[in-house]
């Protein structure tokens, strides 16, 4: 008779005297009952986690401005320098590490409209006193003189840079193109919509395709122009004024609209005509939209306080930051590492959150990254789970916000009720047809 | 992949040979290593897959189909994976095999295995004497590290039987009908005189659970937290030990139980009755999830195996028969010579039975993969056997992970030696024998954290997280209070359609010539023919123009003619 039975060494699990356990693992299927429920039930556990550690709010940066910070603006050559520039013409430049301030000066004599850094670290800024100032924080005192200075016809609303050349772009009721190396020139080149003669609020270089510039003006249009053709592309107005443009830093073509109507558009800039998402959340007009720079997500500053954050491809936010004294939020921007956002409000201050509300940043384990890795795949696997997804989705709003968003919704539904009902009612022939939400909005395109 | 085996990667001197490429990535694999992979995948997916997979070529939905195919394509690669990693796996299942036609597993004994297997295993196979308390049950904890005996008339000792040290002693002095470890051995519940009790593992009483009156029967469910008790009254009662909340309890209205017991698979509560069937229950339902007829008399015992798939049960009628418990069906009887009192599966699905003196220990009653019944063979001779020494066995438990079957009889208790009845690899993760008090805290917290919810217990343990296919009508139709059920609503169904039925080619008979030329005639049939009848006679009426006269002189003009 063939005789063998189990037998195993307890020295061969843990040797004597050591404190070091070893753990055998057996894949079967049988040794491991109730994997559904019990996936689930750590998927729970992960999320009701994940809303436990969320804490967006990490700082505020020094003591903030006297006025309202209604620009801000990275230095894309680091990942710790930031311009604000606010309300009485001051202009600051942080330091992200110590978040404490580095450099400032009074640039402006009233409202600074616009600043962005030059590729050899200088900073330019634009305000409502027909000026357009370089100045350079990196290598001079707070408080010195610009090291040039533009003047224009009328004030300047917004201002951005150009990728390799050394040029920048003005706005004011036209666009005007300056070269940075010829200080107090006149404008190299000068662009508007030959029959529009509004004021354009904000414009923004596409830094990949590098002659596109976009801008938005109060005459609710959108506008794409060439820099080599030295022509205007394309117009297309929209139902209400657009505060903010910014492009998709990954998908050159695409670029996403502050609206004044509480939403934000994203077009492909090849078809203006057609929204590729609308992003609908806010409660108020949305004063700045930022890609970051994934281009994976968005983040927006609103009037009604708030600040939100999206996915590029969904159409509500998948988070919402807000404090209690923060104010009217006039401007917000990604950190170039795309782990931090700054905000600048209306009361002065410019507030450091995290991108990712329970993220943490330093250093972590190669267990406790492996666990965190596997409750974001538990999560992810059972987020339609009702449970999951009710936890996972609920957010603390204002009062107010909440309110104006239950008052929004009913006038919403009650339009879409009488447009239905008219559509019922009316005669055959007439032109009643329903469109996309996503080119209502788009009331006239030119070329 | 295909075919990997520890000495493609490794060579003899321990250097890991740096592989390489054959051809670009996406090259054609050539015949034999097509089929070799594909072999490899059959058997890896039959072993570690997660039922059948999803077929993605029906599905229309260009973004669904994307996404799902990457998730089988996943789930593929990672069944393959698991069975790479068998090689990791460092002990192999015992075995008992007779080396010549005239030599017979059965006939072995204990001595023989005794002297057959290694110092350390044959310290395993040990008798416990104790006479005057007797009759024992006993318990394993999960991991098989320790043993809590329980004698019928007090004596409760709980010890770590492989270094034969005792933990605590008890003598309760009253009757003990059962005794359960709960999710360690830190705690355990007896079932006492009129109550249960909880102790701790220094043998304090720390909970008196009064509501659990006359309990003769406990299982624990482990991943739930939840104890679950069935008494003399017949009242099945869960009570979560993490909270201290009585779950549910609900009454099986069959009087006295006579066996119970646990599907590890699905944390279902199998309870034998005086009248052979055996009902299953969830904390769900007040109401038995299944109803089986297994014995003709009383049964004695059940046990289910560890996945699910087959329940063992012994009766009054001295059959112990083998069930297929995914549809109800039976697979095999086999007679007993006398009634079998305890019966228990082990990890690789060896059978102990109990009965009077001996125990009889079966192979192969069913197998996993031979689902179909007729491919079930009826195993002829058993695989081992014990007792006929004068002791009446009282119970069998297989001890977790070890070749042993631990038997409770009224003189005491008996470990015997068991090849090949214990799952050699175990996952520390899970449940580990040689666990240390550390790994212990921790593991018990992960069990806490990860406790199932009583909700969750259903027939298919995997319905969570599943797409609910009953339709929105039906749903809607199940929240209606109102809504008529049975009788009343074949009533108003027959009504609609004696409403309708106004022209000549009428809906009833519609109705009869579509289902009703099956050769069944019930009562919902009567009432059809009936009511056909009915109209065919008024429609006679109305053409003979009976009806004309009743109508009076003046609208007669009015009436419909016969042939009109």
């Amino acid at each position: 008779m063939k005789i063998k039975a189990l037998t195993r060494a307890t020295s061969s699990y843990q040797a004597p005297g050591s404190d070091v356990a070893r753990q055998p693992r057996n894949l079967d299927p049988a040794l491991h009952p109730f994997e559904r429920a019990r996936e689930y039930t750590r998927a729970l556990n992960a999320t009701k986690l994940d809303r436990m550690f969320a804490a967006p709010f990490v700082a505020q940066l020094g003591r903030g401005h006297v006025d309202g910070v209604y620009k801000l603006a990275k230095d894309p050559n680091a990942l710790d320098r930031f311009a604000s520039g606010s309300g009485d013409g001051v202009l600051k430049v942080w330091d992200l590490p110590s978040r404490d301030e580095v450099w400032q000066t009074q640039a402006h004599e009233n409202l600074v409209k616009g600043i962005c850094w030059t590729h050899d670290k200088k900073l330019l800024s634009c305000g409502s006193d027909k000026t357009v100032k370089l100045s350079d924080p990196y290598n001079s005192t707070s408080g010195s003189a610009p090291l040039a200075t533009w003047l224009g016809q009328g004030a300047f609303n917004g201002i951005t840079r150009h990728r390799t050349e050394p040029v920048f772009a003005v706005s004011s009721s036209v666009i005007s193109i300056y070269d940075v190396n010829r200080p107090s020139s006149t404008p190299t080149q000068t662009f508007s919509w030959p029959t529009s003669v509004d004021t354009i609020t904000a414009l923004a270089l596409n830094q990949t395709e590098t002659s596109i510039l976009a801008s938005c003006a109060t005459d609710r249009s959108i506008v794409l122009y060439d820099l080599r053709t030295a022509s205007p592309l394309h117009r297309s107005v929209l139902t209400l004024a657009s505060n903010a443009i910014s492009w998709n830093p990954m998908e050159a073509f695409n670029l996403a609209v502050a609206n004044e109507d509480h939403n934000i558009y994203m077009f492909d800039m090849r078809n203006l005509s057609r929204a590729l998402n609308i992003f609908k959340d806010h409660v108020s007009a949305v004063m700045d939209v930022e890609f970051s720079p994934t281009g994976e997500e968005l983040v927006s500053a609103s009037y009604d306080r708030s600040i939100r954050l999206w996915k590029r491809n969904e159409g509500h936010s998948r988070d919402i930051y807000h404090t209690k004294r923060m104010q009217r939020v006039f401007s917000c921007c990604w950190t170039p590492d795309n782990a931090y956002i700054l905000s600048g409000s209306d009361d002065g201050n410019i507030r450091l959150w995290r991108s990712n509300a329970s993220a943490r940043s330093g250093v972590k384990s190669a267990r406790q990254r492996q666990a965190l890795e596997y409750s974001d795949a538990l999560r992810n696997r059972y987020k339609h789970m009702p449970e999951i997804r009710r936890i996972a989705r609920h957010r603390h709003v204002p009062k107010q916000v909440k309110k104006a968003g239950e008052i929004k919704g009913e006038e919403l539904r009650s339009i879409k009720r009488r447009e239905e009902n008219e559509r019922k009612h009316s005669k055959k022939g007439a032109d009643k047809a329903r469109r996309s939400d996503r080119e209502k909005m788009v009331l006239a395109t030119e070329k | 992949m295909a075919g990997l085996e520890t000495h493609d990667l490794v060579k003899a001197n321990g250097e890991v040979k740096v592989q390489k490429k054959r051809g670009p990535p996406t090259a054609q694999l050539n015949k034999e290593e097509a089929a070799a992979l594909a072999k490899r995948q059959a058997e890896a997916s039959r072993q570690y897959g997660r039922g059948r997979g999803i077929d993605t070529k029906s599905i229309k939905d260009k973004k669904i189909r994307g996404s799902l195919k990457a998730l089988e394509e996943r789930n593929k690669e990672a069944a393959l994976k698991a069975k790479d990693a068998e090689i990791l796996l460092e002990n192999e299942s015992g075995f008992l095999e007779p080396e010549g036609e005239l030599e017979k597993t059965y006939k072995v004994q204990q001595d023989d295995l005794r002297s057959g297997v290694g110092v350390e295993t044959a310290k395993k196979g040990f008798e416990l004497k104790l006479d005057s308390m007797g009759p024992y049950t006993f318990d394993y904890t999960r991991n098989g590290r320790d043993l809590l005996l329980a004698g019928r008339k007090g004596h409760v000792a709980t010890m770590d039987w492989r270094t034969g040290k005792l933990a605590c002693e008890l003598q309760l002095g009253e009757t003990v009908r059962d005794a359960k470890w709960l999710h360690n051995n830190q705690y355990f519940a007896v079932a006492q005189k009129r109550n249960v009790y909880i102790y701790d593992h220094h043998g304090v009483e720390i909970h008196n659970l009064d509501n659990h009156v006359e309990v003769s029967h406990m299982e624990f469910l482990p991943y739930h937290f939840l104890l679950a008790t069935i008494g003399n009254a017949g009242w099945l009662k869960w009570q979560d030990t993490s909270t201290g909340r009585l779950v549910m309890e609900v009454g099986t209205k069959q009087g006295t139980p006579t066996a119970f017991g646990q599907n590890p698979h699905n944390a279902i509560m199998h309870v034998g009755h005086q009248n052979g069937t055996v009902s299953l229950w969830s904390p769900n339902s007040t109401t038995p999830l299944v109803k089986m007829l297994c014995h003709h008399g009383p049964v004695r015992s059940l046990a289910m195996d560890r996945e699910g798939r087959y329940m063992i049960s012994t009766g009054q009628d001295k059959k112990m028969s083998v069930w297929d418990i995914r549809n109800y069906k039976p697979v095999h009887e086999y007679f007993l010579r006398q009634p079998g009192s305890s019966v228990a599966i082990s990890d690789r699905n060896l059978t102990a039975v109990g009965w009077g003196t001996q125990t009889t220990i079966w192979k192969d009653l069913f197998s996993k993969h031979r689902s179909d019944i007729s491919e079930q063979v009826k195993v002829q001779s058993p695989y081992m056997a014990w007792g006929g020494e004068g002791q009446t066995i009282e119970r069998v438990r297989w001890c977790p992970f070890e070749d042993i079957l631990g038997i409770g009889h009224n003189r005491g208790f008996s470990s015997v030696i068991v090849p090949g009845a214990g799952e050699p690899n175990f996952d520390a993760l899970e449940q580990n024998p040689y666990e240390n008090p550390k790994q212990r805290q921790e593991a018990e917290v992960n069990q806490l954290l990860n406790k199932l919810q009583p909700e969750m217990i259903a027939l298919n343990p995997e319905f969570v997280g599943q797409l609910d296919r009953t339709s929105h009508a039906q749903r809607q139709a199940e929240k209606d209070l109102d809504r008529k059920s049975g009788v009343e609503a074949e009533r108003e169904r027959i009504e609609k359609l004696k409403n309708r039925g106004r022209g000549k080619n009428s809906s009833l008979r519609k109705y009869l010539r579509k289902k009703g030329n099956r050769n069944v005639v019930d009562e919902h049939k009567m009432r059809v023919l009936e009511m056909r009848e009915e109209q065919a006679k008024r429609a006679k009426e109305v053409k003979e123009g009976r009806g004309v006269g009743e109508l009076g002189p003046a609208l007669a003009r009015f009436g419909r003619r016969g042939g009109g």
